[in-house]
């Protein structure tokens, strides 16, 4: 049976300001969804809701993986359960190394009934692994053994994040804005390999303002977010529309959802 | 500590019929004992340090009492306490002592004596290189300059000399170890001159039993001549119940380089001043500390970056982690004398605070006098980012799993300048220990 995750009637709030005001969407495993709204509209919202960021809460609704409520679940076990999140601003962890990290989370992560202090991986077998996938992300060795994030650019932070989809192997995985603030290079060789890793095989729930990406994934569901709800949702015709045209004709049909992004877009910076 | 075991030992009181039975026991030459009686003198005037003064107003020492201690004196004891700098390293030399006195003969290779160098301990060296050790001793740091100091200079025992004759290398590390029994005192005094163009490792590091009552009131003297080359590592693990009270300085010569790591882990209060005084042009100095409390720990570090000369760079980077009620009080001050341009000082003190009710107060200072320098200074103090922990949660971390990497990440920073393989695994091994799951 193909996995689903599927989210209903979704109410996120930040202190007491309400941020999704009812997201309904369902994914089916091996299916792309493009997530497409302007700023402030809840797009990352939605990708931490799903993860359990601790500031996120959900007041209403459901995630449910498999049919199982996910929002009693902490974070690790819901990337346990196999969901992933490509963040669009990953944070640094100094001192600890990429290779480290990465063995410790494939570890955890492939092994959901694993104790904390029991074995990792064995080092061969993980070394070889990371290098197959370094290698196809035509990222230098050396990218192991430096810092999680610590010094990187934006290219080798969004490069690393697919370097661990690409290990970690969810089951559904959100990229936000995986392909942003990189050059047309970079884009491509991004889209390629998210193309390779994931597409067909794990659901994609893919935040983007670029062509590129969705052109390399084309989606099956194109959902568009306003005002913290899903105002509409299309095939791949309806993300092209969006590329070309800008979200006027959608910011006219639904004036209200329109109005709601307009006075929290305001406050986006606090809000992401 | 039971009141039995202490009569069984020879007992000399801090009082002057203690300290004159001490001189006797000594047989020291006779500008030694005119050091000492002077230090004794200052001791006597001098009132304890409080909270009226600057330096020990986070420091509380009310309940430091001298009379519950003796004055280090030949015991034959052989306390508990475990080395670990030295693990599968070799040696070119070691020196161990107990209560401050030395636990057998010291050790020295023999090539390295052929070629002039000096090791072992001062008392056992004063007979055949009493000028060189009166040249030196006390002229780094000033044992008059409180009243621990005073104490330290009248009273000190056991200790160790190295020196280096010009452009002689060590090429293997010296280690020195020092423990107490419990009940005991550690007044070593550590004395190390390099010469122009010298190098040296030197190991050294302290501990005792778990729960061992003891004082450990010491001083650390080095001198690194011109293009001298010195990695000094003082890794400090004693007892929690460890009153420790040290004057550590360094004075530096031109193109010399200094690397001093610190490791501060253990005892029940600590108050120590750590002085580098770049004394020659080019010279440079980095300080790397490490301090991880607990329980009700009081670690009070207090640095100095004396630029004299021109064109030095100093770089102090301590860190600090901090469990339960334990506090740590740090700091640091850089001082550009008005001849020392093109001076590069940096400092640094970062804490991650892993209790609510711990608390560290990060003082950086700058006095400079220069008006053609670099001096930067920084400090930070916080709980364990959240942002950090749900990022490695996101990735099948548990949140005990991410804290403990965050917490061994944090340090790995320090590690990281440390070049001694053997300091850098213990270093870390110190701290995997001491890191606890956190909430």
């Amino acid at each position: 049976m193909s996995d689903v995750l599927k989210i209903v009637d979704l109410h996120v709030s930040i202190g007491d300001k309400e941020i999704l005001r009812g997201v309904n969407l369902s994914m089916t495993e091996g299916e792309t969804h493009a997530l497409m709204g302007p700023n402030g509209s809840g797009k990352s919202t939605l990708g931490l809701a799903i993860m359990g960021h601790p500031n996120y809460n959900c007041t209403k609704g459901e995630i449910l993986l498999n049919g199982e409520n996910i929002l009693e679940l902490e974070p690790n076990e819901r990337a346990r359960a196999g969901i992933f999140m490509a963040f669009q601003r990953p944070v640094a962890i100094p001192g600890v190394k990429m290779a480290d990290f990465l063995r410790h989370a494939t570890t955890n992560v492939r092994n959901p009934d694993r104790k904390e202090g029991e074995d990792l991986i064995p080092m061969r077998e993980f070394r070889k692994e990371i290098k197959a996938n370094m290698e196809q992300l035509q990222m230098d060795s050396e990218f192991a053994r430096r810092y999680v994030n610590d010094g990187f650019s934006g290219g080798e932070m969004k490069r690393a994040e697919i370097l661990q989809l690409a290990m970690l192997q969810p089951k559904f995985a959100i990229l936000d804005e995986t392909d942003s603030g990189l050059d047309a290079d970079a884009v491509r060789l991004a889209s390629q390999s998210i193309n390779e890793i994931g597409h067909n095989k794990m659901g994609l729930l893919i935040i983007t303002h670029h062509d590129k990406l969705l052109e390399h994934n084309p989606p099956n569901f194109t959902h568009v977010i306003l005002g913290g709800r899903i105002v509409e949702t299309g095939g791949k015709e309806l993300a092209e529309e969006l590329h070309a045209e800008g979200y006027d004709r959608i910011r006219k049909q639904y004036p209200e959802a329109a109005k709601v992004n307009d006075e929290s877009e305001s406050e986006a910076e606090v809000v992401v | 500590m039971t009141p039995t075991t202490l009569t069984e030992k020879m007992q000399l009181t801090f009082t002057d019929e203690g300290f004159a039975a001490f001189l006797e026991t000594l047989n020291e030459p006779e500008w030694l004992t005119e050091i000492r009686s002077a230090a004794w003198a200052r001791f006597k005037e001098l009132p304890w340090p409080s909270n009226r003064d600057e330096e020990w107003m986070r420091t509380d020492i009310r309940l430091f009492h001298l009379e519950k201690f003796f004055i280090p004196s030949a015991r034959g004891e052989v306390a508990t306490g475990a080395p670990v700098l030295a693990d599968g390293v070799e040696l070119a030399g070691s020196a161990a002592s107990c209560d401050g006195v030395a636990s057998g003969a010291s050790q020295l290779d023999s090539a390295m004596a052929d070629k002039g160098v000096i090791f072992g301990t001062i008392s056992e060296l004063l007979e055949d290189h009493g000028d060189l050790i009166q040249k030196h001793l006390f002229q780094v740091v000033d044992g008059l300059a409180d009243r621990f100091a005073a104490l330290h200079q009248a009273t000190w025992t056991s200790g160790t000399f190295l020196y280096v004759p010009r452009n002689v290398c060590v090429d293997k590390p010296i280690h020195t170890f020092s423990t107490m029994t419990d009940g005991g005192c550690d007044f070593s005094h550590t004395l190390i001159v390099l010469e122009e163009g010298a190098e040296a490792t030197v190991l050294a590091e302290s501990n005792n039993a778990k729960d061992s009552v003891g004082l450990h009131c010491g001083a650390i003297e080095i001198v690194v001549g011109d293009r001298g080359n010195l990695r000094y590592v003082n890794l400090q693990d004693w007892s929690q119940k460890v009153w420790h009270f040290a004057h550590q300085s360094a004075v530096i010569g031109q193109d010399t380089n200094l690397q001093w790591t610190v490791g501060a882990l253990g005892s029940r209060l600590a108050k120590v001043n750590q002085h580098v005084s770049l004394r020659g042009k080019r010279g440079t100095c980095q300080v790397n500390g490490v301090m991880f409390t607990e329980n009700k720990q009081h670690l009070s570090y207090h640095t100095l970056q004396h630029h004299e000369k021109p064109d030095c760079t100093s770089d102090f980077l301590y860190k600090g982690a901090l469990q339960d009620q334990s506090r740590t009080v740090w700091r640091g001050m850089i001082k550009v004398d008005v001849e020392a341009q093109q001076t590069d000082g940096y400092q640094r003190n970062d804490n991650l605070l892993l209790s609510s009710k711990a608390r560290a107060d990060s003082i950086p200072g700058l006095e400079i006098e220069a008006d053609d320098v670099r001096c930067t200074h920084g400090s930070t103090s916080g709980r364990v980012d959240e942002e950090l922990i749900f990022y490695a949660q996101c990735r099948g971390f548990t949140r005990k799993e991410a804290i403990r990497a965050i917490v061994t990440g944090f340090f790995q920073q320090v590690f990281d300048r440390v070049t001694i393989e053997s300091v850098r695994e213990a270093l870390a091994l110190a701290i995997s220990r001491r890191v606890r799951d956190y909430d």
